[in-house]
């Protein structure tokens, strides 16, 4: 949609209430605290929990984001629940160079032979992480981990202090499970 | 030191209200304004903001609660959208009237049948003749920004009158983004303790609104149609002066590569942001196209519009609600009409889209814009064009 350089477009899907919406506000915030540019909006509309939602984020490392459009051809495609590859074409409008983040337990190639995804891959295991550090599985925190070390789009230690001001005393275990999917996830080449 | 944070468009529109210390705040919350209240709530509850918060039962009783408070002289806000702002319509022209410097946000939404939660200007249209000041804005920090500027505004005593801010809803309510907050001492220094000269008072009695038989309403409707054309000079005033302050200036008609350009595109809104991506996309094809967005919708800019568009031989007027039965686009008809007995004018093109939150891309703006052009070489026999629509 946009021949704008520097720009990244990020969709992110998930179900309500598994806090695509906050994550992808937690990543602008740490965008923005670099000095970059950086947007982040739900699926506007009514809050529907369990069904299926898309987040968005554009980040920007040069100039002002101007598009006020929902994101159709993304650069990166975020999946909280690997439960949604099979009702959801998540690589809907995914650029040619795009790619895809998803929260499995299986590896890259039994995805894509599962789902027929034509896209490099980055796989992490969220949901037990997630249990494991915050014993729920609400993954979105961890999954910031895993987009961070996929994609670059800030640094690591930018998402901490975002982290830290929105869950209050439970933002060091948010951090530990971001970091364990920093450190776990499995990223194809591009 | 101002401080640049990346937060939501509608906290930052309340801790704006925070920071100009409103007294009264007299709301009920309705998609897509409620997280404005919703945080205005809560800084009063926790002692951040002193402030009187009315949980009011209606939109109605929301403004009625507002004239009341701003005729004591309390410096009052509230917000609303779509049809809330439909509930409270007849209100809306007393305060106009009886000179009370009210300051509402207004998360543009559609209006229903059908139910629409999503965006656009049908509910800024309908209320386009209530005698409120309207600024609309297009981004998070023209928000913050203008709502500091609405109470400076409103509260001057040679304006006295309420005002709108007008942010379209979802695709800036709901819109996390880089906004710079100013220091608390700048927006005092700014915006001085609100002193209101004829407050309701039992030990000075005063009458506000009174019955007005045929022999002094047509004056007193002047009156008050002479106040709001000329608070115009108080508002670039104001603008002036904020922009010296805070570095940021803003403009009845804001112009973007127009000076020249053959072709203009006039946007209301925040999708005008969109619009900007795509005139630099067919500039850079080589197209003498620029953009004019329209800052300020009442009192209405005649002479700045003139001015932008002097060079230009067609013009495109972007619209995101219909006047039914009549030229479709409210904002093209004004457009039209202030421009009519020029003798030098460009061709106009009226054009609707994004109702009820549809989305206008990039591509969608670049499509309007050569169509546009077709047309005003053409002709075509419609009152105006819808863009994108089925059937």
């Amino acid at each position: 949609m946009t021949d704008v350089k520097n720009l990244i477009e990020i969709r992110w899907h998930g179900r309500g209430g598994q806090g695509a919406v906050t994550s992808a506000e937690l990543l602008a915030q740490a965008a923005i605290s670099e000095g970059k540019y950086a947007q982040a909006f739900p699926s506007f509309g009514p809050e529907r929990r369990g069904a299926p939602v898309q987040a968005f984020n554009r980040v920007d490392s040069q100039e002002p984001v101007r598009i006020r459009a929902d994101i159709t051809e993304p650069d990166i495609v975020v999946v909280l629940d690997p439960s949604l590859l099979s009702i959801v074409n998540v690589t809907s409008g995914l650029r040619e160079n795009g790619r895809v983040i998803i929260n499995t337990r299986k590896t890259a190639e039994q995805i894509r032979s599962e789902f027929g995804i034509n896209y490099p891959l980055a796989t992490v295991n969220a949901t037990r992480i997630a249990r494991e550090q915050l014993g729920v599985p609400i993954v979105n925190t961890t999954m910031l981990g895993a987009i961070i070390k996929t994609t670059e789009v800030v640094d690591k230690e930018s998402i901490l202090a975002p982290l830290e001001k929105r869950f209050g005393r439970l933002g060091e275990r948010n951090i530990k499970a971001m970091e364990t999917a920093y450190q776990e996830v499995v990223i194809e080449e591009q | 030191m101002t401080t640049r944070v990346g937060i939501e468009v509608s906290i930052a529109l309340a801790d704006a209200v925070k920071m100009a210390n409103a007294d009264v705040i007299a709301a009920y919350p309705i998609t897509p304004q409620t997280h404005i209240v919703e945080h205005l709530a809560e800084l009063v509850a926790n002692g951040e903001l002193d402030a009187e918060y009315i949980p009011v039962e209606s939109e109605h009783s929301a403004m009625s609660a507002c004239v009341g408070s701003a005729s004591v002289g309390a410096r009052t806000f509230t917000a609303t959208a779509g049809q809330g702002l439909e509930l409270m319509h007849e209100v809306l022209y007393i305060p106009s009237a009886m000179r009370l410097p009210i300051v509402m946000a207004v998360a543009n939404r559609a209006l229903s049948s059908p139910l629409s939660v999503w965006g656009d200007h049908s509910d800024m249209m309908a209320v386009r003749d209530t005698g409120w000041i309207q600024i609309v804005v297009e981004n998070g920090q023209q928000a913050m920004d203008n709502i500091l500027c609405a109470f400076r505004i409103a509260e001057d005593k040679r304006v006295l009158l309420p005002v709108m801010v007008h942010l379209d809803g979802f695709n800036l309510t709901h819109v996390v983004e880089p906004i710079v907050f100013p220091e608390q001492s700048d927006v005092d220094k700014f915006l001085p303790a609100y002193n209101y000269p004829l407050p309701l008072n039992p030990d000075r009695p005063v009458a506000m609104g009174d019955f007005a038989p045929p022999v002094i309403f047509t004056e007193a409707k002047w009156a008050q149609e002479v106040v709001l054309r000329d608070s115009k000079d108080i508002i670039l005033e104001c603008w002036n002066e904020f922009g010296k302050t805070f570095g940021r200036q803003y403009f009845p008609v804001e112009r973007y590569h127009s000076d020249g350009a053959k072709v203009l595109l006039l946007t209301v809104g925040s999708f005008g942001e969109t619009a900007m991506v795509a005139i630099d996309k067919m500039r850079a094809e080589g197209n003498d196209v620029g953009q004019i967005r329209l800052r300020l919708w009442r009192p209405f800019p005649f002479e700045e519009l003139r001015q932008a568009v002097k060079d230009a031989d067609i013009l495109i007027v972007l619209d995101r609600a219909i006047s039914f039965g009549g030229p479709g686009g409210v904002v093209a008809s004004e457009v039209k009409a202030a421009l009519y007995n020029l003798d030098k004018k460009p061709r106009i093109v009226s054009y609707v889209a994004g109702l009820g939150g549809r989305d206008i891309t990039v591509a969608a703006f670049e499509a309007i814009i050569k169509n546009g052009i077709e047309i005003a070489r053409t002709g075509s026999e419609n009152e105006y064009e819808i863009y994108g629509v089925r059937g």
